[in-house]
């Protein structure tokens, strides 16, 4: 057995420091909203999530075109985790909002655009992972879920816009207010964006080292 | 010329099958109806509720028709290995695609073209001058679905759930064409002016054009060996 790799090993350090960081400046150094109270506080989380999230679908539709293209195990794994970790944010987000949205808009819902899109966001890339699995053949698998991937991202940017041509139509609660943000707000803001990006990065590197083992212990089984 | 022989061969094939079996349309038409049927009970008879909401039951009716539909295209080419013996055939594949979609727009239009005029007396709804935009919005919406359909469908019967897969898969996805039909529609049948109606045909073409091209390019993946 070998031990974990010291750059792996050096990752999580880095960033279970990040994540600290990012809890302090959120939780304590940044001023409490005026009119929100300390409710607001969650957009530092919620925010960071949904960014990644958004990162990570990209990087699956870029890695599923990569993909067909050269026919390389590596993009799939890399698409498969990357999905993966996808679903993981976006459901932090759609758990994370209507907890903010509770006490500020009096609902936990609003078919909003954005809350709209994040939903079916969450909907196509679950499909997503239910093609990878549900195809008895892996390698097929990895195809269909590929061209699932690349279909899904394209989908994002037009379901946005048709919700928010509907939802313009007709009056909808505003998001945020549109005001400007204190720059200590927006200091832990962009500290917490950034240690959310390098817990994604770190996450993606374990998950891609579990399944090359997971493909080489398959390779060996199919071998004996 | 060849290529158009051949583009004919293969639709040509499905709507023989099809017409010889009736098995899809059937299937398809008695469930739009009652669709149609079950969302009655959601309003008061006679209610305005029920003239506006109208547009909305046409085309869930149509989508989940279509999705009953799309699920047995490829499905049945699984009988028997007929897939295997399409893909013999020294056709290219983006022809094979192409004529699949054809056949499944005539296929869900063809329901669509029965069931509306149902629809119409049970609804009590005026269509009037609107029916050529109306024919063209039934088109558009139906174009986009079937394209995504087509290739998803291919997708899903390759699945161990097969008709499980194929409308979660299909739905999410088919978001935009949905809103754009069901808006154009009941815009249309309100009598909203055209200038209302254009922003979501727009979208619907521009949702066709683009999937089309995009399923065009990524089909051959989908139906290998």
């Amino acid at each position: 057995m070998k031990s974990i790799k010291p750059l792996y090993l050096a990752l999580a350090v880095l960033t279970f420091l990040l994540i600290e960081g990012a809890l302090y400046m959120a939780l304590l150094q940044a001023p409490t909203e005026r009119t929100m109270g300390d409710v607001q506080r969650i957009f530092y989380f919620h925010v960071p999530s949904a960014w990644v999230s958004f990162l990570a679908f990209f990087i699956v539709c870029i890695a599923s075109i990569a993909f067909l293209r050269t026919g390389k195990a590596q993009w799939d794994r890399l698409a498969a985790s990357s999905a993966e970790i996808g679903i993981l944010f976006i459901t932090l987000v759609l758990l994370t909002g209507p907890l903010w949205a509770k006490p500020v808009w009096n609902v936990y819902w609003t078919w909003d655009a954005r809350l709209t899109t994040s939903l079916i966001l969450w909907l196509i890339y679950i499909a997503y992972m239910m093609v990878r699995r549900y195809t008895s053949d892996p390698e097929r698998g990895a195809k269909f879920a590929a061209v699932f991937g690349i279909i899904g991202f394209l989908d994002v940017p037009i379901v946005y816009m048709s919700i928010r041509w509907w939802r313009t139509l007709h009056p909808a609660p505003v998001i945020g207010g549109g005001g400007g943000l204190a720059p200590e707000m927006k200091q832990a803001l962009f500290f917490s964006l950034f240690a959310f990006t390098v817990l994604y990065i770190t996450l993606l590197l374990l998950s891609l080292r579990i399944r090359s083992v997971e493909d080489k212990i398959q390779a060996l089984k199919n071998k004996s | 010329m060849q290529t158009l022989t051949q583009f004919y061969t293969i639709l040509h094939k499905d709507l023989l099958q099809e017409l010889r079996s009736k098995e899809i349309i059937t299937a398809m038409l008695v469930f739009s109806l009652t669709v149609v049927v079950i969302f009655n009970f959601v309003f008061d008879p006679g209610s305005a509720e029920m003239r506006t909401t109208a547009p909305g039951i046409l085309w869930v009716a149509f989508i989940f028709a279509g999705n009953l539909g799309l699920s047995r295209a490829f499905a049945r080419e699984q009988e028997n290995s007929m897939m295997q013996g399409l893909l013999l055939c020294p056709v290219d594949r983006s022809l094979l695609f192409t004529a699949k979609v054809i056949g499944n727009i005539l296929f869900i239009g063809l329901v669509e073209i029965i069931t509306l005029p149902v629809m119409i007396i049970f609804f009590d709804l005026a269509v009037g001058r609107a029916w050529p935009l109306l024919l063209a919005i039934l088109f558009l919406g139906t174009a986009g679905f079937a394209t995504v359909g087509t290739i998803f469908s291919a997708i899903s019967a390759n699945t161990r759930s097969r008709e499980v897969m194929l409308p979660i898969m299909l739905f999410p996805v088919t978001v935009p064409i949905i809103l754009a039909a069901i808006k154009s529609t009941s815009y249309l049948l309100a009598g909203r002016e055209t200038a209302d109606i254009w922003p979501w045909l727009r979208l619907l073409i521009g949702f066709d054009v683009l999937y089309f091209f995009v399923c065009f390019l990524l089909y051959e993946y989908v139906v290998e060996e």
